[in-house]
């Protein structure tokens, strides 16, 4: 119901600013794009995490991939690398030089960012990304035909694609573990966090919580929930007592990231308006010039 | 009556040149790459990765391609929807490059995309927001409208001449009677598709400049504006006359003909003022968006910026504006090449130079896979273009307007 009234109010927000300025950058929800009220999150505590790696080890195995022993993620030396997710792993842990009033380093954890107003969502060529009610962007193995646009567009960098396949390429990113809530489960990540650096909880009740922490805090985080805003506001959000752009997080505004293209898509193709008066005024200048040929050759 | 009669014919000249030689190992070593992305995967060919999801194939063999096919649609309007019966000579060998531009890129498209086997998934899953969608939509249907556009020449060659070899001589009559038919349907129904054309090439031209937008930070902002789709528009528009003159001209010097100068160069005046709204454009957005800034740092960007706009619009552009250019044949080529080369370059930089992704721990080059692929691809259009031209009514023969513009029931009684 309220989810109802909400998209009710986007859309109609949506109508006003088109009307307003002609190029509205509310971006339009699409049918798929569905902002619940009560859509999922997970709350990053960077200040908590240690960096044990057992998310990595838990998604490659909610995820069908090739996971290895957990105790050789004990490890530390991969840490002094900087990773991205890729085809082989869809989450990855990195580690920086420690913040402020603290000399622990931190252990940033990296996966898809599932964002309200996605940037493949929008850009996919088939609509083979989808916004869940629940939070989750998730991709549709049967549709994609491998352009990776979806990687192009992208803000964070995420969706990895498996170039090595002659056969089936996958785009791969992390989908917010969506067999595993669909049946009432943790995604593999949060329910294996020995530290609870992880919180899964709706996005709403999440921000609260995030609040409430710097409020209680302030000496232990620095006042910014990394995605609560960026690019119109993310499911997964951070928290970290350090700059994010130190962090290695991208500096994004706050709007949706598909909003000027769809803008300028809707633009050019509002209703058909534009295209058919086009081929409208070509086809009278067409006639008009074939008239006036014609009546040349007579008066000749 | 100074209506100037238009007769296209085959060219007599043989085929096999030294230089057809080149490109045909060319073109043979471009398949042998492709044979390596089909079997092997994207990766094994391309020095594509997960930063770098695009590049040349798709900066080039696709971007590049369709701009270059503008002479196209830009001639259809000037020679067919603005009746200018001048330029009638030069439709039809625009309208070759373009049908066979925009075959290359289809299949451009077809080796770069993963899953090439779900090609046409866009025709039945559609997702109105996504501008690669609108462009894959838009060049699908025009490249079917080119090819109907291009039936003409196909009808032309063969009504009247049907000559099947042994037991299939029995169907000579039946297709000769269909292609007759399909010619009258034709011509009466060409204009349909003639704007139909024009259309969708101002659409997906301008959309293809959208493709970019949605990168956002990622792109560089000496390129990266909303304005794109119009400047993408506009540059197509200016690139279009530059092409069929540069085309023109190289393919008359191959066959041997005498360069058309005075049609190429009424065409070519016409480029200046076409070449100074995308420039005005192209300024206007930099100073309202302020990124003149950008051009005093010393990098890539700035250089490959310098680049595309000195040599690719205010260097011919200028050659334009000079009546010794317009007459003569070599300056008439370097000023058309020149555009042509700006284009080009100004796809390239939209698409591989101004894309700089966040996590980025390398920079992309193309490999000897890619670029072998899209000179192989590049060397198979002029081998067609020439097989095409030697065997089919596209050119035609200056000098020779004498014969009237003959329709085929004089050729057609055996």
């Amino acid at each position: 119901m309220s989810g109802k009234s909400r998209r009710d109010f986007l859309k109609s927000t949506a109508l006003i600013g088109a009307g307003v300025t002609g190029l509205s950058a509310t971006a339009k929800a699409s049918p798929k794009n569905i902002l619940s009220e009560d859509r999922m999150g997970v709350l990053v505590d960077t200040t908590v995490c240690v960096g044990c790696r057992n998310c990595e080890w838990a998604c490659k195995g909610a995820h069908d991939l090739l996971a290895g022993n957990l105790e050789s993620y004990e490890d530390r030396k991969i840490l002094e690398t900087k990773r991205r997710p890729d085809h082989t792993a869809l989450t990855v842990v990195n580690e920086y030089s420690p913040g402020k009033n603290s000399n622990l380093p931190i252990d940033v954890k990296v996966q898809c960012m599932h964002c309200d107003n996605p940037a493949c969502v929008s850009a996919c060529i088939v609509g083979a990304f989808s916004k869940h009610e629940n939070g989750s962007v998730t991709w549709d193995t049967d549709m994609c035909i491998g352009c990776r646009y979806c990687m192009a567009a992208c803000p964070f960098q995420v969706p990895a694609f498996e170039y090595d396949k002659a056969l089936n390429p996958k785009i791969m990113k992390c989908d917010f573990c969506f067999d595993r809530t669909k049946e009432g489960k943790l995604p593999a990540c949060v329910s294996i966090c020995p530290v609870e650096a992880l919180t899964y909880g709706s996005r709403t009740e999440l921000v609260k919580i995030a609040r409430d922490r710097i409020k209680k805090n302030p000496d232990r985080y620095v006042d910014h929930i990394f995605g609560e805003y960026e690019v119109g506001g993310t499911s997964w959000m951070y928290l970290a007592n350090k700059d994010f752009a130190e962090l290695d997080f991208p500096n994004l505004g706050k709007n949706p990231a598909p909003g000027v293209s769809e803008s300028i898509q809707h633009g050019i193709f509002a209703y058909f308006v534009p295209p058919v008066s086009l081929y409208a005024l070509l086809g009278g200048i067409m006639w008009i010039s074939k008239r006036r040929k014609e009546l040349d050759e007579e008066v000749k | 009556m100074s209506h100037e009669v238009v007769n296209p014919v085959p060219i007599k000249h043989k085929y096999f040149t030294p230089g057809v030689f080149v490109l045909i190992i060319i073109a043979l070593n471009g398949l042998v790459f492709l044979m390596g992305r089909f079997f092997f995967g994207i990766g094994a060919v391309t020095n594509l990765n997960n930063q770098y999801p695009w590049g040349l194939w798709i900066g080039v063999d696709v971007a590049a391609g369709v701009a270059l096919a503008a002479g196209g649609f830009t001639t259809a309007a000037l020679g067919h929807i603005m009746h200018k019966d001048e330029y009638h000579a030069i439709v039809r060998p625009a309208l070759l490059t373009a049908m066979l531009g925009y075959t290359f890129v289809a299949m451009g498209v077809f080796v770069d995309i993963g899953r090439w086997y779900f090609i046409w998934h866009p025709l039945v899953m559609w997702n109105g927001n996504s501008a690669l969608f609108e462009v894959g939509i838009c060049v699908m249907i025009y490249l079917t409208v080119l090819y109907i556009e291009f039936l003409p020449v196909v009808t032309e060659r063969f009504i009247g001449k049907v000559n099947l070899p042994g037991f299939l001589s029995g169907l000579n009559k039946i297709i000769d009677k269909i292609l007759r038919l399909l010619d009258r349907g034709l011509s009466k129904t060409m204009f349909v598709f003639i704007i139909a054309g024009v259309v969708l090439s101002s659409l997906h031209q301008s959309s293809l400049g959208t493709l970019m937008v949605i990168a956002g930070p990622k792109m560089h902002p000496l390129w990266q504006t909303p304005v794109l789709p119009l400047l993408f528009l506009l540059s197509a528009i200016a690139v279009g006359f530059p092409m069929v003159i540069f085309e023109s001209l190289i393919a008359s010097r191959s066959l041997g003909l005498k360069p058309e100068m005075h049609i190429l160069s009424k065409l070519g005046s016409m480029i200046a003022p076409l070449l100074g709204i995308y420039l005005a454009a192209k300024i206007g957005d930099m100073f309202i968006r302020k990124t003149f800034v950008y051009l005093g740092e010393f990098n890539t960007a700035s250089i490959m910026f310098t680049i595309e706009m000195l040599f690719g619009v205010i260097i011919p552009l200028r050659m334009f504006l000079s009546t010794k250019v317009l007459k003569s044949p070599p300056l008439l080529l370097t000023a058309s090449a020149l555009v042509v080369f700006g284009v080009l370059l100004n796809r390239i930089n939209n698409f591989v130079v101004a894309y700089n992704p966040p996590y980025s721990t390398e920079s992309y080059f193309p490999s000897f896979g890619e670029i072998s692929v899209t000179v192989g691809f590049v060397a198979m259009l002029v081998l067609l273009y020439r097989f095409i031209v030697l065997n089919f009514p596209v050119i035609s023969l200056p000098g020779k307007q004498t014969a009237a513009q003959s329709k085929y029931t004089i050729r057609g009684g055996k």
